[in-house]
């Protein structure tokens, strides 16, 4: 024996799912609602998803040489966080704002309440819950071939009526990712195959919702397929409610979880200001996520009864 | 509804395939035999012999020293060389008997004599098991004798034999299952009269179709015995995984599977209880799977308690590249070495010897809080909330999340993607709380 054997406590295996390849996946799953997004805004729609992917990613790498902490950009985490921030942009938006947000995300939501894992709430979406306030305009104006016009749950909130078919496909005003409902759903898709996320949160989230516009909206069926494929539901439903960091890791909170985000949406959309509401029922579930881990933990086996 | 298991468990790579198909060889050894008076769960046991003793195969070296303990029996002949600690593979030093071999297995009268289980008392059977320093061979070293006498007999409905074999590359349960099922049968049907109210069932994970099938025909004539296809999936073979599987009970870590009316014995725990019961041989044996991608021919070897490991390597052709990793046991549950001087002990189901060590190739992330630990969690348990405890040192956090629960299989610490070093933390963790409450107590 002419070398030092590895000593460790068990188990000596691991599987090869990393922080990485999860992070991999999640990009990969929102391609499709990107390529639809590029394909039907244009190529500034592509500028818009580079630069702020590339902020992002620069961002975190900036801060960490500053803060002297260890480089994580390979963990693939600001990529998605930049993807994520990218696709809830109008296609038109002027490249500075989504290099801001991309700023605040990474620095003052992930950073500097200290990295991947500890923020309290999904970078990409606070990010855009601040831009939002801030750039009211630019972030809400939305064009498609040319003509500027509103979105089909503000049309619905106007009284207007909308083509639940073309909300299907995409052919509607919107941000980049948020219009296609069939392209979010094949990423979705991937991402349930590869047991990346669980079906839990997003069929609670989109059920409630759908409960909801049902019972305090009309009792018609269009308008309830349109508030489930419109305003970002699915988008948010299945890539952001879902971020591990900021959903509850206890199944039964996952649920209690994707209930509150449907009932504080169908309160935004339908009771409050905005015709939209996913990215603040979001944030505002995020911040009680210790709270349903808590009155959620499960009981352990052969406890069960006590 | 497929085939009885329990929920949560991982699927890591199985590895069987290089040992399965390998028949037991008897290895004979050269060297001195080193006999820990530890090895079991429960008080050391005593030496009888001094230095310069002679002492024959099958004699009793080592006396149990209360009632949770076990005897050591020489499974040679030869000469006390020295009674002095000695590693052992979970790197403790433990007080043992070395014994010089004389390569004559010259045995103590009456060895392997043929009994008739029928002609025996219940009581007979239990001190026939206690004189044979029986213990659980999975990995656990529960004296087999304490097992198997419960505060009420009456209430045991349950002798569940563990042939799961979840541990990915053991075979030994495997090969013994093929190739001598009538003294598993012929074991079990032994504990089973000490049991009037119970029934026998052998689980077995359904990746073995041939021992299904060979002990499901052998066991067609038994009414009290049958055999219980299992789902393939670590830990099936653990006790309470098992349990819950066979009988749908539920054991948590405050009760005994008799408070569930059930006992658990592994296969080549059967097996020891037949031939000291019918053949009046204690347990000198036991069945270790050589394996791994650094071992030049993974082989299972019938082999004496007490060989050096270095005995097994050489026997398996020697490494056939540099190991980075030695594990007495499997992968999954096994303890890495430092050293191969060390002795086969009676829960030494496995050398395992790998080129590379996974756990140096990967480093340790952040947690993403995936929860892939809570859904894989055959206790149902939360190991996030665990880890933060065990970071902070807060015992009694730790207690709250139900961390005593844990049964330490390792599953949270396979699926993590972030590479944590979960079920390590747990273990100590569990071990000072532990500590706490026998201080308090």
């Amino acid at each position: 024996m002419n070398k030092l054997l590895n000593v460790s406590s068990s188990p000596h295996v691991r599987s090869t799912d990393t922080t990485q390849s999860i992070m991999l996946d999640v990009a990969i799953a929102m391609l499709p609602a990107a390529a639809f997004g590029v394909f039907q805004f244009g190529m500034h729609a592509l500028l818009v998803l580079i630069v702020t992917v590339a902020a992002c990613v620069l961002s975190e790498f900036v801060f960490e040489k500053i803060a002297k902490r260890k480089n994580t950009i390979a963990d693939m985490s600001a990529v998605v966080t930049g993807l994520i921030l990218a696709l809830n942009m109008p296609a038109d938006i002027p490249l500075w704002i989504p290099v801001l947000g991309s700023i605040f995300a990474i620095i003052v939501v992930k950073q500097l309440y200290g990295g991947l894992g500890q923020n309290f709430m999904n970078p990409a979406l606070a990010a855009r819950c601040f831009l939002l306030i801030s750039f009211t305009g630019k972030m809400s104006s939305f064009t498609l071939d040319g003509w500027s016009g509103a979105t089909p749950l503000a049309v619905l909130k106007t009284g207007g009526s909308v083509d639940v078919a073309a909300m299907f496909i995409g052919k509607i005003p919107g941000t980049i990712g948020e219009v296609s409902v069939i392209a979010l759903l094949i990423g979705a898709a991937y991402l349930v195959f590869k047991k990346i996320i669980s079906l839990r949160i997003p069929v609670t989230y989109i059920l409630t919702v759908a409960v909801f516009a049902f019972i305090f909206g009309q009792q018609d069926m269009n308008f309830v397929l349109a508030h489930i494929c419109g305003g970002g539901l699915i988008f948010g439903a299945f890539f952001m409610a879902t971020d591990y960091v900021t959903s509850p890791i206890t199944p039964k909170g996952q649920i209690v979880f994707g209930i509150l985000l449907g009932v504080l949406t169908g309160l935004f959309r339908l009771f409050g200001g905005s015709a939209e509401g996913v990215s603040y029922a979001i944030i505002i579930s995020n911040l009680m996520v210790p709270l349903i881990e808590r009155v959620t933990l499960p009981k352990a086996f052969g406890k069960e009864g006590k | 509804m497929g085939l009885a298991t329990f929920k949560g468990g991982v699927h890591p790579y199985e590895g069987k395939e290089l040992s399965e198909n390998k028949p037991v060889q008897v290895l004979m050894p050269k060297g001195d035999m080193v006999y820990p008076m530890s090895q079991h769960i429960g008080a050391p046991a005593t030496p009888l012999v001094a230095k310069g003793d002679k002492v024959l195969a099958g004699q009793k070296i080592g006396e149990a020293s209360g009632f949770i303990s076990a005897n050591v029996i020489c499974s040679v002949s030869g000469t006390v060389k020295a009674i002095e600690p000695r590693r052992v593979a979970n790197g403790a030093m433990v007080n043992s008997i070395i014994v010089e071999n004389d390569g004559e297995y010259t045995a103590v009268e009456g060895l392997g004599a043929d009994r008739d289980p029928a002609s025996l008392s219940k009581q007979e059977i239990r001190d026939i098991v206690k004189e044979a320093g029986i213990v659980g061979l999975g990995g656990a070293g529960f004296p087999t004798h304490v097992k198997l006498t419960p505060k009420d007999e009456n209430a045991i409905e349950y002798i569940l034999v563990n042939g799961a074999e979840c541990e990915p590359y053991l075979t030994s349960d495997y090969r013994m299952m093929l190739e001598e099922p009538e003294k598993i049968v012929g074991g079990l049907n032994v504990i089973l009269q000490l049991f009037d109210k119970a029934k026998g069932v052998i689980g077995i994970e359904n990746n073995k179709p041939e021992a299904i099938k060979k002990l499901t025909e052998l066991v067609k004539d038994e009414p009290r015995i049958e055999v219980c296809p299992l789902q393939t999936k670590y830990p099936q073979g653990g006790e309470r995984s098992l349990i819950n599987a066979i009988t749908g009970r539920k054991v948590n870590s405050s009760m005994l599977p008799a408070d569930a009316g059930c006992i658990v014995d592994n296969i080549d725990t059967v097996i020891a209880v037949y031939m000291a019961v019918c053949k009046t041989t204690p347990l000198m044996r036991r069945i270790v799977t050589v394996t791994g991608d650094a071992i030049a021919n993974p082989q299972n070897y019938h082999v004496k308690i007490g060989t050096d490991f270095q005995e097994l390597v050489d026997a398996a052709g020697g490494f056939k590249t540099q190991p980075e990793k030695l594990i007495a046991g499997g992968p999954m549950m096994g303890m890495a070495l430092f050293d191969l001087n060390i002795p086969v002990t009676k829960t030494c189901s496995a050398l395992t010897c790998f080129t590379k060590d996974e756990v140096a190739a990967y480093e340790e992330t952040p947690c993403i809080r995936c929860g892939k630990c809570v859904s894989v969690c055959p206790s149902h348990i939360v190991p996030v909330k665990m880890m933060k405890a065990a970071l902070k040192g807060d015992c009694e956090a730790f207690e709250k999340v139900n961390g005593m629960e844990c049964m330490e299989c390792g599953s949270c610490t396979y699926v993590c993607p972030a590479k944590r070093p979960l079920t390590q933390a747990f273990k100590e963790m569990r071990k000072t709380v532990a500590a706490n409450r026998r201080k308090k107590a």
